[in-house]
Order: structure tokens, then C-alpha cells, then sequence
């Protein structure tokens, strides 16, 4: 495995340590920074500021990547503190220990945990301020609580008496933050679960939205880098004598990762770099191949130490020595890359002991820890404003891009703007590792399966990240290994394979791999059984309600079983994921050169109680478009430890004439919330390879399902 | 020896090399980063303006050619968000993170220029340069009708 220089898990310990909640709050950037400073803006806790002038603005300790929660964060704040969405403004967090994630124990934005992690913990907080203003005003008028009320941001009292929150919160910040406020019943909400407009949009939709890209300090100078084609080499020695002749160059720098040039603009540094000749030590990984990765992973999974995913039920060995008729089968998922739109980048400004980092980021701790590591700085030194993220999926949980932009900048004692070109962030990804799973299931005489032993080989993305002990389970491996299918006697396994390849999360993370494999084996038993793949599926489900409904709603919605012109085809999936339900039914024909046209896909999601069904509705089009281009286009492959894929031609996300059609049917549900923003994603692979192998009658088990592979299928 | 051109209407002029991409002089010479950079190559489009009302990729697109040209970006479809693709952006929610939509607005708004009425194989052929890694497409395809029926109406 490739190492970076210092495990993830200090820097966690390095971001913890930093205090939070008011204290941090006095940190922030910006206008409300200095407000604070001047005491016109008063905190009763670390998630709602109120200003003298009325501002009332919400903080998210999650990163806006386009999955909505500038919008719904505040929403639960919102639908406490009593105030409608168009009275809030909305911040990023600055880092901070109050505002870590509880389910993932960082301030991370990732795993779909955001509403999940926040569903209780917003609406507390909005509750508590709610009480807090009360309290105050209640003091302030000499009336007991109970005759007062909060109501769109004014509190109100007997004889009409009220008072704006804006005139109330500097006393209500001086008072005890009650632990355990009241909340609402869930029917009394009037924002939450009601479909509700994003409030990033406007700025979306006329150039004002502030990416990382387009930060911009006085005084600022531009940064491009090269890094080692083999990913983890190091520089030997570099000739930049025509770059630094060449016109606004600054510095040609090396920096931990690579060389740096530093220029007046970022076309001139990115012309410079042109010229820069690098030597690499190319290290351990210049010897991986796209053949050793996926045969590795396969030779690890038939004798490689097993881990249980979960206690074995019933006997497999014995329930395979007697069934009818024993099937196995094995897929494999090749690596992906995550590729959001926007480059890595990120601004750096070092001034001796003090660091201001601005930037898209999904691990603002990460981001404080690992520059306090790199530069041997203080993490409370380091301030931390978070942009927009031109998208994330995974790969802006990565600090590698925050540093090098910290190192370049303390190089050249100037605020420094790091952005990478298209060709170095597609070739130095932390790609989602490959993945190999092997199936095998005994069946009954009547086809239907009595013992299923599920197996995985991949390689540990928490292992390189934080730090896991090695030969431990990593949950982020096992995700829907095991399906919701009643059979009686069951084993679950994972074998955990280092290929050397640099991984990363990607958007479903294993889910993808799990349930690719899963649904795909259960419609290979069902076509072995002569059984329809919805009724067999159907059969199985008894007493799992949550997935029987989805599965049936989407079969209906679909209009599974109903004819289809000719040359067309259904597929259809199933998988639980983030404690999200969902079914997909994809509807596919084979376009005139082979390759598989998607023209709809079905999906039905019961994701508990939502926030902001709109929002819920964008994310499954969202994964189900991401995931319609893993499945029929994309891998990232390896020759002599480079990748081969550089730009969106050889790594070409799908187009807009290849986006199918999505229908989506909504369960209501009061049910805890699931997360959205990654399960389509994976359920889109099976659904599709479903519907191809009921086109063509050909499986294909290795993606993507490109017109070669089904050629040679 | 600096190149004057017009942007959004108003005149400009600009002092980078010859052969420097405009969109890179709109970025970091004029300020205007509504325009933004995915690829480098013209296959994302998230660069993408209007030169002399034709639809271009602004990273392919030397400094040299725009001289005496009118350019358009985002910043020019309205500050207030009235152009009526903006209004059909956010009647649909369309943006998620955000990154390609100033590209995705200007192909679009190319497109309606030309065709007050496209149909889904128009939307296609005019939008399939244009790159949206969170998949949008969906709602971009309904707000791009949306909007070419209020243009109709006017």
C-alpha cells in the first residue's frame, strides 16, 4: 500500500483537540466573524446566530456538494426555532468538536449521514433557542413562559405584547442552554417533509456561487502542480530553467507530493508547468496493472484470510450437499474514479504561525489536522472557511490538494491559490477500489434457494484513511452483502486485499460492488428456476415488509410484465442502504454499435421520514444517472502503476442524451431517515445488468457493460 | 499588446498572451468567474459563452480570436435571475452542486436563441457537450421546455 506520510488518525486526534462551539464560533471568517467581535451578533448555541438587525443565520456543519443541505440542514433548525426558511441565511461550519458527526465521529460530510445524523440533533438546536428567546422575553416582561409563544422569528406575549428574535437574543444568549427542550410532534411540521426550494439555487444560476475556484485574496498568486505519474512517487530531482524564464512566473517549487509553479495567472503557471521537466523515484507502485489488481483480488478471495460479515445462519455446508442443484457465479467491479467537475483546489494563506485555508472540502477537521501536521502548526492556528464544492462523491473527503496548496503558499510567503488541471486529478484520484465477489447458492427442486454463501474481495478504504487494524471487518466493505432475502441457511465473508492501488469512498462506497453482485445472482437463480425476477424476488420477502412494498411499487409504477416494443427489455433490483429502501426497474434496447441504451429507469424509495422531498426526488435522479454511467462506461485501468484514463473522453461521464428517463415513487413514512444521496447509485448496476442479460440473454458479470464486453459475453 | 473586445455588452480589454484561452482572461484578468474551468479539452463545457451569439468553449478559445468580438457569459443573462432560463432554473431546482449550471445556461440559451420550440432530440444535440457530473439532466431538459414556452409567450 501506498502511505501517506502521516495516518489520517492523527490528524483526527489533531482536529479534535481543537475546543468547540462558542469559542469556535468567534473563529469565523467573514462578515459575521467580525460582527461577533463587535457583540452585534449573539450565539445561544453553536448552530443559530441571531444579530441585533434580526439576521438569523444557520450554520451547517455539512458541505453543500449539490446534495442540498444548505437547504436541509436548516429546514430542521428552522421548523424548532419557529421561523420560515426565507428569514435564514446559511453559513458553512467553521471546524470545530461541536460539530462533529456522530455517526461517522468526524466533522465529515459523507456516508448520507448528514440528515440522519442530524435529524435529532438541528431540531434540538433550534429547539433550544426557541426556549432560550422565550425565557428571555419572559424575563424581560416580568410573565411566566406559558403564556408566551415563538412564531416566525418574533416572540409573542399577553396584551400583544412582542419582540423581534434580533432584540431578544443578546439576553437569551447570556442564559443556560436547556438540555432537553421540547419538540414538536411530527404532524405539527410546517417545514420539515414539505417540499421546499433550494436556497443555493439563485446564486447557482448567475455565476455569483462561490466555488473554490473562484476564491480569490488580495494579493494572491496562482499555483499548478505535477505530481508523479506512478501515484505515491516522489521527486528525484526537476529542471525548471525555462519555466522561470517564462512571463509571470514566481516559483517553481517542490513541494511533498510533486513541483509547484507559481505564476501571476493560472494559465501562465499551467503553461510554465509544461516546461518542467520532472526525474521520479517511481516507488512501489509503478509495477500495477489493471490484471494484477483484479487477479490479486481474485486469488486473495479463493485463499485469503475470511472475515465474517455477520454470524453464519443455519448450515451452508450441509444445505449445499443437499440441494437440487448447486449455482455459482462471480462478478467483478472494476475501480472508478470519482471526477467531480471541479478540479481539486484550494487557498492557502501562511503567515508565520497563522494559516487561513479557504476551499471545497468534505472533512473540515481533516482539512485543519492535516495542514497543522504538514507545517507543524497549531490546529486552532489554522482557520477554515468552507466554499461550495463543485461536487464531491468522495473525493474531497482527501486532504492531499489542502496540503500541497498550505505548502506552496508558506513556500512563497504569499496567499496561494492551488488548482489542479482535468489530466492530475483524473490520474491521482483515491479511486474506489476493484472488487471481486463470489457467489454460490444450493436450490430447492422448486428452484428456490436454501443456502447462499456470499463472498467479497476488495481492498480497505478505512485501512489506508483511518488507520483500521488489518484482518478487522471494515464495515465500509460490507455494505448490502446481506440482502433482504429469507434463506434459511446463510454465510457472509469478506476478504480484505491490499493491491496497492491508492482507494478512496466513492459514492455507495461497497454498496455498488455488494449489490451489484447480489441482485445479479438472484435473477441468474430465478432465470435458472424458469421463475419471473420480480415474483421469485416477491417469494422470498415474507415478513420484510419495507422491502416487499418498494419493490412492489416500483414493479407497478414500471408496468412490469406489461409488453415492451421489441427490442427493448426490463430489469429489475433491489437493495437496502443508509436504512433506505429502494427498487429499480430499468428499461433498456442496444443501440445500432452495441452498446446498451438506457431509456428509463423506475425507482420506488421508502427513505423514512423526509426532510425535503424534493430534494430526496434530485438525489435518486442524481445516483441513477451516476450510476448509469459506472455500469455501461466507466473503469479506470493501470499500466505500469499509471492510469490510463486522463480527461472525459477516456473516462466520459454520461451525457445528457444518454440520461434516461427517471420516474420515482415516494413512500410516506414516519420511519427513522435513511440517507439518499448514494444508495440509486448502486441499485442502478444490477437493474441495468438485469434488464441487458433479459435483453440479450446474455450476463455479463464483469462491468462496465460496454458493446465489447457484450460481444465477447 | 492588449486586445479589446466586448463582454456582456459593456467594453473590455485585455493584456494576457495572445493565445491565452478566454476563458482564463474572463477568470483571472477581468474577475468574472461565473465561467468556469472542468477539462481543459472542450469535452465538459463547463466553459462554455457566447462569442457573437455562437455557443463556444471558452478553453479552447485563444484571446486572440474575440478581438473586436461580443462575448456573453452567465454574468450577462441577468444579475437578478429574470432571463427566463434562470427563472425555469429555479422554478425546477435544477442546480445540485452547481459547478457545470453557468455552461448548461449558456448552450442553453444558444439553443433558444435559435429554436423557441426544441424538441427532446434538439435539447440533445445542443445540450450533449455539456457535462453534469451530479446528473441533472432531468430537470435541465423540463426547465430548458419551461423556459422556451415563456419565451413563446413574450
Amino acid at each position: 500500500m501506498i502511505k501517506t506520510p502521516t495516518s489520517r488518525r492523527s490528524f483526527l486526534k489533531a482536529g479534535t483537540a481543537v475546543s468547540g462551539g462558542l469559542l469556535m464560533a468567534v473563529n469565523l471568517p467573514g462578515t459575521l466573524g467580525q460582527a461577533m467581535a463587535a457583540g452585534t451578533v449573539h450565539t445561544p448555541n453553536a448552530w443559530v446566530h441571531i444579530a441585533d438587525d434580526n439576521t438569523i443565520t444557520i450554520l451547517s456543519a455539512h458541505s453543500e456538494m449539490g446534495q442540498g443541505v444548505h437547504t436541509s440542514m436548516p429546514m430542521l433548525v428552522a421548523e424548532e426555532l419557529n421561523v420560515e426558511m426565507n428569514q435564514i441565511k446559511v453559513t458553512d461550519a467553521p471546524p470545530g468538536a461541536v460539530y462533529v458527526n456522530a455517526l461517522l465521529g468526524a466533522q465529515i460530510t459523507g456516508g448520507s449521514t448528514s440528515v440522519r445524523g442530524s435529524w435529532e440533533k438541528l431540531r434540538i438546536a433550534g429547539a433550544q433557542v426557541r426556549e432560550m428567546l422565550i425565557s428571555a422575553a419572559a424575563a424581560q416582561w416580568n410573565v411566566d413562559r406559558s403564556q408566551l409563544k415563538a412564531d416566525k422569528g418574533m416572540v409573542l406575549g399577553p396584551n400583544g405584547k412582542k419582540a423581534t428574535y434580533g432584540s431578544l437574543a443578546a439576553a437569551a444568549a447570556k442564559l443556560p442552554v436547556p438540555e432537553k427542550p421540547a419538540l414538536k410532534d411530527p404532524k405539527d411540521f410546517r417545514i420539515v417533509g414539505k417540499r421546499t426550494k433550494r436556497v443555493d439555487t439563485p446564486a447557482k444560476t448567475n455565476g455569483t456561487a462561490e466555488f473554490g475556484i473562484d476564491v480569490t485574496l488580495p494579493g494572491m498568486v496562482y499555483a499548478t502542480v505535477q505530481q508523479c505519474p506512478v501515484i505515491g512517487g516522489k521527486v528525484k530531482s526537476f529542471d525548471a530553467a525555462q519555466a522561470k524564464g517564462m512571463p509571470g512566473v514566481q516559483a517553481v517549487v517542490q513541494i511533498s507530493d510533486g513541483v509547484a509553479v507559481v505564476a501571476d495567472s493560472w494559465w501562465r503557471a499551467k503553461k510554465a508547468m509544461e516546461t518542467v521537466k520532472v526525474q521520479w523515484d517511481e516507488g512501489a507502485g509503478s509495477t500495477l496493472s489493471t490484471a494484477s489488481i483484479i487477479n490479486g483480488t481474485r486469488d486473495a478471495a479463493k485463499s485469503g484470510k475470511v472475515i465474517e460479515i455477520t454470524k453464519p445462519q443455519g448450515d451452508v455446508a450441509a444445505a449445499l450437499k443437499g440441494a437440487a442443484k448447486v449455482i455459482e457465479a462471480e462478478y467483478v467491479s472494476p475501480m472508478q474514479s470519482h471526477s467531480p467537475l471541479e478540479p481539486m483546489n484550494f487557498t492557502a494563506h501562511v503567515q508565520g504561525e497563522k494559516v487561513l485555508l479557504i476551499g471545497p472540502t468534505q472533512f473540515q477537521q481533516g482539512a485543519q489536522g492535516a495542514v497543522a501536521a504538514a507545517l507543524k502548526v497549531k490546529p486552532e492556528d489554522i482557520t477554515l472557511k468552507t466554499t461550495f464544492l463543485g461536487g464531491g462523491f468522495g473525493r474531497r473527503l482527501e486532504l492531499d490538494f489542502v496540503v500541497q496548496a498550505a505548502e506552496i503558499s508558506k513556500a512563497v510567503n504569499k496567499p496561494v491559490k492551488l488548482l489542479w488541471t482535468r489530466e492530475e486529478d483524473m490520474m491521482h484520484d483515491y479511486y474506489r477500489p476493484a472488487g471481486v465477489n463470489q457467489l454460490k447458492a444450493g436450490v430447492d427442486a422448486n428452484g428456490m434457494p436454501v443456502a447462499l454463501h456470499f463472498k467479497v474481495a476488495s481492498q480497505s478504504v478505512t485501512q489506508r484513511a483511518f488507520g483500521l487494524p488489518k484482518e478487522t471487518l471494515d464495515p465500509f466493505m460490507a455494505e448490502a452483502a446481506v440482502a433482504g432475502y429469507n434463506i434459511p441457511n446463510t454465510k457472509h465473508d469478506l476478504v480484505i486485499h491490499d493491491t496497492g492501488v491508492r482507494v478512496g469512498y466513492w459514492r455507495a462506497v461497497s454498496h455498488s460492488m455488494n449489490a451489484f453482485a447480489n441482485e445479479s445472482f438472484i435473477d441468474e437463480l430465478a432465470k435458472a428456476a424458469g421463475q419471473d425476477p420480480y415474483a421469485y424476488r416477491m417469494k422470498m420477502l415474507s415478513g420484510k415488509p419495507r422491502y416487499a412494498n418498494v419493490l412492489k411499487l416500483a414493479a407497478e409504477k414500471a408496468g412490469w410484465g406489461k409488453p415492451l416494443p421489441a427490442g427493448r427489455a426490463r430489469g429489475i433490483a433491489l437493495m437496502e442502504g443508509y436504512d433506505s429502501y429502494l427498487a429499480e426497474v430499468a428499461e433498456v434496447s442496444l443501440n445500432k454499435d452495441g452498446s446498451v441504451r438506457v431509456h428509463k429507469v423506475t425507482v420506488a424509495a421508502d427513505v423514512g421520514h423526509m426532510v425535503n422531498p424534493d430534494t430526496v426526488e434530485a438525489q435518486l435522479q442524481s445516483s441513477i444517472v451516476f450510476g448509469v454511467g459506472a455500469v455501461l462506461k466507466h473503469q479506470i485501468t493501470m499500466a505500469n502503476g499509471r492510469v490510463q484514463e486522463t480527461n472525459y473522453n477516456s473516462y466520459e461521464p454520461v451525457r445528457m442524451h444518454e440520461s434516461p428517463q427517471i420516474d420515482i415513487v415516494l413512500v410516506k413514512s414516519t420511519e427513522k431517515p435513511g440517507g439518499i444521496g448514494e444508495p440509486g447509485t448502486a441499485v442502478a448496476a444490477p437493474a441495468i445488468a438485469n434488464a441487458v442479460a433479459a435483453l440479450t440473454g446474455k450476463r455479463v458479470r464483469s462491468l462496465p457493460i460496454t458493446a465489447d464486453a457484450l460481444r465477447t459475453a | 499588446m492588449s486586445v479589446n473586445f466586448q463582454v456582456n455588452g459593456k467594453p473590455a480589454q485585455a493584456n494576457a498572451e495572445t493565445d491565452t484561452p478566454l476563458l482564463w482572461v474572463l477568470r483571472d484578468e477581468l474577475g468574472m468567474t461565473g465561467t468556469k474551468f472542468g477539462c481543459g479539452a472542450a469535452l465538459c463545457g463547463a466553459c462554455t459563452v457566447h462569442v457573437n451569439g455562437e455557443a463556444v468553449r471558452s478553453c479552447q478559445t485563444p484571446l486572440s480570436t474575440v478581438s473586436g468580438k461580443k462575448v456573453a457569459t452567465v454574468e450577462g443573462l441577468s444579475k437578478n435571475n429574470t432571463h427566463p432560463l434562470q427563472v425555469a432554473w429555479i422554478k425546477h431546482d435544477v442546480p445540485q452542486c452547481g459547478y457545470c449550471q453557468s455552461g448548461q445556461l449558456m448552450s442553453a440559451a444558444a439553443l433558444l436563441a435559435k429554436n423557441k420550440n426544441p424538441s427532446d432530440a434538439d435539447i440533445d444535440n445542443a445540450m450533449s457537450g455539456n457535462i453534469c457530473r451530479c446528473g441533472t439532466y432531468p430537470r435541465i431538459r423540463a426547465a430548458i421546455k419551461d423556459a422556451a414556452a415563456t419565451m413563446r409567450k413574450a
